[in-house]
């Protein structure tokens, strides 16, 4: 069997790849990659522990199901934000879009 | 190291390689390639785990719908990141520390503690156990997830409409 340690490294690793490609990157698109990533990597984090910890109850799977709900709906508003952006100001570089910086 | 080591460390490294590709990439439609190979990864972990419905909703949901979600809005985009020499911040040098940082403290954390690993075996018939959860105890998270895709679903038209 595989030791429940193994999972969590590389669930952190794919969490903080995702956390340096969201913070990192200058298209908005990008960063919405690396959000998912991150989603995911919590995902695997809710599956490992229910299958070690507590395989009779069915929560973590619930939980997972509900965050993939959760980063679908979120997916979809953030890219119709994206390209509501791309269409009033031509750009998805975050770094021009600052209009609401003080 | 059995056969189950060698699949675990394979996993590892197509769903690692390929989050390493998605911000390491040249041009965003690599990286959405990449992050279609992470999340093919992600569900076989998910088989290897024994949540074999998760892993299928995982391949239904994340690579069927938010990829290609995903590519269509790197594609309705292309015209203008074309034109962009770097994809990089300026300040990715902080956030790479950040990220190497929070990495060795949630490692240290996950390889160090002794976790109460339980003997018990999953519900043999899983996915009737998951629908008994999901209208049982766990009704209330179920419909407020189905408003929340109703919200978004109606914001999302109305963001994205002309």
């Amino acid at each position: 069997m595989i030791p429940l340690s193994w999972y969590l490294v590389v669930a952190a690793g794919l969490f903080c790849i995702g956390l340096y490609g969201a913070l990192g990157r200058r298209n908005a698109v990008n960063i919405l990659m690396g959000v998912e990533l991150m989603l995911n990597a919590a995902n695997l984090n809710l599956i490992a522990f229910w299958r070690y910890v507590a395989p009779a109850q069915l929560a973590g799977q619930v939980f997972a199901i509900i965050v993939i709900t959760v980063a679908a709906a979120e997916a979809a508003v953030g890219l119709a934000l994206i390209i509501a952006i791309y269409r009033s100001r031509d750009t998805i570089n975050v770094e021009e879009i600052d209009m609401m910086k003080w | 190291m059995t056969i189950v080591h060698v699949v675990f460390i394979v996993l590892a490294l197509v769903t690692l390689g390929g989050a390493w590709g998605v911000v390491s990439a040249r041009s965003v439609f690599i990286s959405a390639l990449f992050l279609i190979l992470s999340f093919v990864g992600v569900a076989g972990f998910y088989v290897l785990l024994e949540a074999g419905f998760l892993a299928a909703i995982q391949l239904l949901v994340y690579v069927g719908a938010i990829a290609v979600l995903i590519l269509f809005a790197v594609m309705l985009t292309r015209r203008v990141m074309a034109e962009e020499a770097r994809l990089i911040n300026e300040q990715w040098g902080i956030a790479a520390a950040i990220a190497g940082f929070l990495f060795v403290a949630l490692a240290l954390l996950g390889v160090g503690t002794e976790w109460r690993i339980s003997t018990a075996a999953p519900p043999a018939d899983s996915i009737v156990a998951l629908g008994q959860a999901l209208l049982g105890p766990y009704v209330l998270p179920f419909e407020i997830a189905s408003i929340v895709l109703l919200v978004a679903l109606i914001g999302a038209i109305i963001i994205a409409r002309e």
